[in-house]
C-alpha cells in the first residue's frame, strides 16, 4: 500500500506543479467546444438532432481524458531518460505494484482534467439530463483514464525516447477518437463506419458518457461498462508484463 | 574456500553479451562482508554493466552470483532488499524536493514513518542540504545533485552499498567528507562498499580491494599493495599501467564512450 501511494501522490505533484500543463491541455478542449459547437451548432440542430454543445461535452470530456492518461503513461520515457527509473526499479516493490500505483496516479490526474473541462461545457451552455448521474459518469471518466494511462505505459515501456510518440498519436490515438462517436453520433454513421466504430473501445467510453450525461446513447449502458472493464483489465495486465520486461 | 556466509558478494564467470559485444568477459570476484572493494577501470571497461547485473537491472547471459547470498536473477526482492545504489547517471526527480527525494526512498523501502523522518533529518544535515530540504531538486547544483543521491543510498541502512563513481562532480573537500562517512558506516556498522572509479588515489586511499577491469576482463585483484608489488611498481599508476598496457584515461576511448560521457555531463 505504501509503495502505491507514494507512487500515486507523485504524479499528482507532478501535475499540480506544472503549471504549463494544466493550463496548456485546456487549451484544446476549449477550442473544440467553441469552434466546433458554435461553428457546427447550426448546420447540426438543422438536421433535427437537437443542440450541438449538448451532444458534444461529454465527447470533448473524454477527449480531454484520454490525452492526459496518455501523457501520464508516456511520462515513463521521460523517467527512462532522466534517470529517474532506474530508482523504482532497484526498489523492493513489485513491478506491478509500481505499475499500479503510477497508473492510479495518471488516472487520477485525468479524471480531474475531465472533471475542469465538464465544468467549462457547463458555462458554454451544456446540461446534464440528471445531475444525480453525474457522479456515476465518473465511474465512466476513471474507467476510460485507466484505459488510456495502461495503453500509455505499454506503449512507453517498448519506446525509448518521444520521437515514437507521434506516430502514436497521429496513427492510434486520433483515429480512436475520431471513430469513437464524440463528435458525431453512432446512430447516424453509415453501417461499415459502424462496425469500426463498435470495434474502438473508446467508443463505449463515449457512449457511457453520452447516456448518463444526456440521456442518449447508442451501445447499451451494460455493454458500455462490460467493454471498458474487460479492455482496462487486459491492458494492465499486458502494460505490467511489459513494463516488468524494462531493462536499462 | 571460506563458508558462503561471510561474503557479501560473489561473483563466478560472469558475462554480459550485447549483441555479438562482450561487454562483461567471464569476470570472477568476491567481496568479503564488511570491506570496501573498488572496481578501476577506463570508460566502456564493464563496471556499470557489472552493477546494474548485481543490482537485478541487467539479466547476464551467463555465470553465477550471490549477493547477500541471493541470486539478483532468481531472488530479486531479496537481493533488492540488501543494497543501496548510487548510480553513475543522474537518478533523481527533478520535479520533487529534496525532501520528497529521500521521503518517496524510504516509503519504498518500508522504512517505518518516525525513523525515515530522524533519518532524512540526519542526512540532509550531514550533506548540508537541510536548509534546501524544500527546494525542487531541478534548481540544485550538480553536486548538491550527487549529494543527495548518496544520502537517498544510505536511507533505508542497506548491508551492501553500490556506488559508481559516486564522487564524479565533487570536489575534493566533499569527496573527502563523504568518503570519511561511508568509511565510518563501514567500521561501525559493518558496511559492504562496492565501488566504481576512475581515480586511482582514491582506489588507492580508500579501498581494502582493488579489482582492475579492462574491456570486460578483470586483469589482477587484490590489495593495492598486491597489485604494486605484482607489477613490481611504486604507485598504483604504474602498476595500472604495467598490468593494462595503458593509462586509465585512454586516448583511444571509444567514440561512443566519449559521447556517454559527455551526455552525462551534460545533464548535471
Ligand atoms: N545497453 C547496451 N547496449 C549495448 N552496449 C552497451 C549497453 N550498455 C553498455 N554497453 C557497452 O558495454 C561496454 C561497457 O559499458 P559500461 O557502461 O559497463 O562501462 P563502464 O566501465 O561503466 O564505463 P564508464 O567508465 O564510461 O562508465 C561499453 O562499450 C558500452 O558501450
Ligand atoms: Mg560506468
Amino acid at each position: 500500500m505504501g509503495a502505491i501511494y507514494i507512487l500515486w501522490l507523485r504524479q499528482l505533484k507532478r501535475y499540480f506543479r506544472s503549471k504549463a500543463r494544466i493550463v496548456g491541455s485546456l487549451g484544446q478542449p476549449l477550442l473544440f467546444l467553441l469552434a466546433l459547437g458554435y461553428g457546427f451548432g447550426p448546420i447540426f440542430e438543422k438536421a433535427g438532432q437537437g443542440s450541438y454543445i449538448q451532444f458534444l461535452a461529454p465527447g470533448i470530456v473524454a477527449m480531454s481524458i484520454i490525452f492526459t492518461a496518455l501523457f501520464s503513461g508516456i511520462e515513463i520515457i521521460w523517467d527512462k531518460q532522466f534517470g529517474f527509473l532506474k530508482e523504482t526499479l532497484v526498489a523492493p516493490v513489485s513491478r506491478l505494484k509500481i505499475m499500479i500505483g503510477r497508473t492510479l496516479g495518471g488516472a487520477t490526474v485525468a479524471i480531474m482534467q475531465g472533471i475542469i473541462v465538464l465544468a467549462i461545457s457547463l458555462i458554454v451552455g451544456f446540461r446534464p439530463v440528471s445531475w444525480v448521474l453525474v457522479p456515476v459518469s465518473l465511474v465512466v471518466m476513471a474507467l476510460i483514464a485507466l484505459l488510456f494511462t495502461a495503453l500509455g505505459t505499454a506503449i512507453a515501456s517498448k519506446l525509448d525516447d518521444m520521437q515514437g510518440f507521434q506516430l502514436i498519436m497521429n496513427f492510434l490515438i486520433m483515429p480512436l477518437f475520431f471513430l469513437s462517436g464524440a463528435l458525431f453520433p453512432l446512430n447516424q454513421m453509415p453501417p461499415a463506419l459502424l462496425l469500426v466504430a463498435k470495434l474502438d473501445p473508446l467508443s463505449y467510453g463515449v457512449d457511457g458518457l453520452h447516456y448518463l450525461l444526456t440521456g442518449m446513447g447508442a451501445l447499451g449502458l451494460q455493454m458500455d461498462f462490460l467493454v471498458l472493464a474487460i479492455v482496462v483489465a487486459v491492458l494492465l495486465f499486458i502494460g505490467s508484463w511489459l513494463f516488468s520486461k524494462i531493462e536499462i | 574456500m571460506a563458508s558462503k556466509k561471510e561474503y557479501a558478494i560473489e561473483v563466478r564467470n560472469l558475462t554480459k553479451k550485447f549483441g555479438s559485444f562482450t561487454a562483461v568477459d567471464n569476470i570472477s570476484f568476491s567481496v568479503p562482508k564488511g570491506q570496501i572493494f573498488a572496481f578501476l577501470g577506463p570508460n566502456g571497461a564493464g563496471k556499470t554493466t557489472t552493477i546494474k547485473i548485481l543490482t537485478t537491472l541487467l539479466k547476464p547471459t551467463s555465470g553465477v552470483m550471490a549477493v547477500n547470498n541471493f541470486d539478483p536473477v532468481k531472488n530479486k526482492n531479496e537481493v533488492r532488499e540488501s543494497f543501496g545504489i548510487v548510480f553513475q547517471d543522474p537518478s533523481l526527480d527533478d520535479e520533487l524536493t529534496a525532501y520528497e527525494n529521500l521521503e518517496f526512498h524510504g516509503v519504498l523501502y518500508r522504512v517505518p514513518k518516525k525513523i525515515l523522518k530522524a533519518k532524512i533529518e540526519e542526512l540532509l544535515k550531514f550533506i548540508e542540504l537541510w536548509d534546501r530540504r524544500n527546494d525542487l531538486v531541478k534548481h540544485f547544483s550538480g553536486g548538491m545533485k550527487r549529494r543527495l543521491e548518496i544520502a537517498r543510498g544510505l536511507i533505508h541502512r542497506p548491508e551492501i552499498l553500490f556506488l559508481d563513481e559516486p564522487t564524479l562532480g565533487l570536489d575534493p573537500q566533499t569527496r573527502n567528507h563523504i568518503w570519511s562517512y561511508i568509511k565510518n558506516l563501514n567500521k561501525k556498522h559493518g558496511l559492504t562498499v562496492f565501488f566504481t572509479t576512475h581515480y586511482m588515489e582514491e582506489a588507492d586511499r580508500v579501498a581494502d580491494k582493488i579489482a582492475i577491469i579492462d574491456h570486460g576482463k578483470i586483469i589482477a585483484q587484490g590489495k593495492s599493495s598486491d597489485l604494486k608489488k605484482k607489477a613490481r611498481k611504486k604507485s598504483l599508476e604504474e602498476a595500472f599501467l604495467k598490468l593494462t598496457g595503458h593509462k586509465i584515461r585512454d586516448e583511444d576511448a571509444g567514440s561512443k564512450d566519449l559521447m556517454r560521457m559527455n551526455r552525462r555531463l551534460w545533464r548535471r
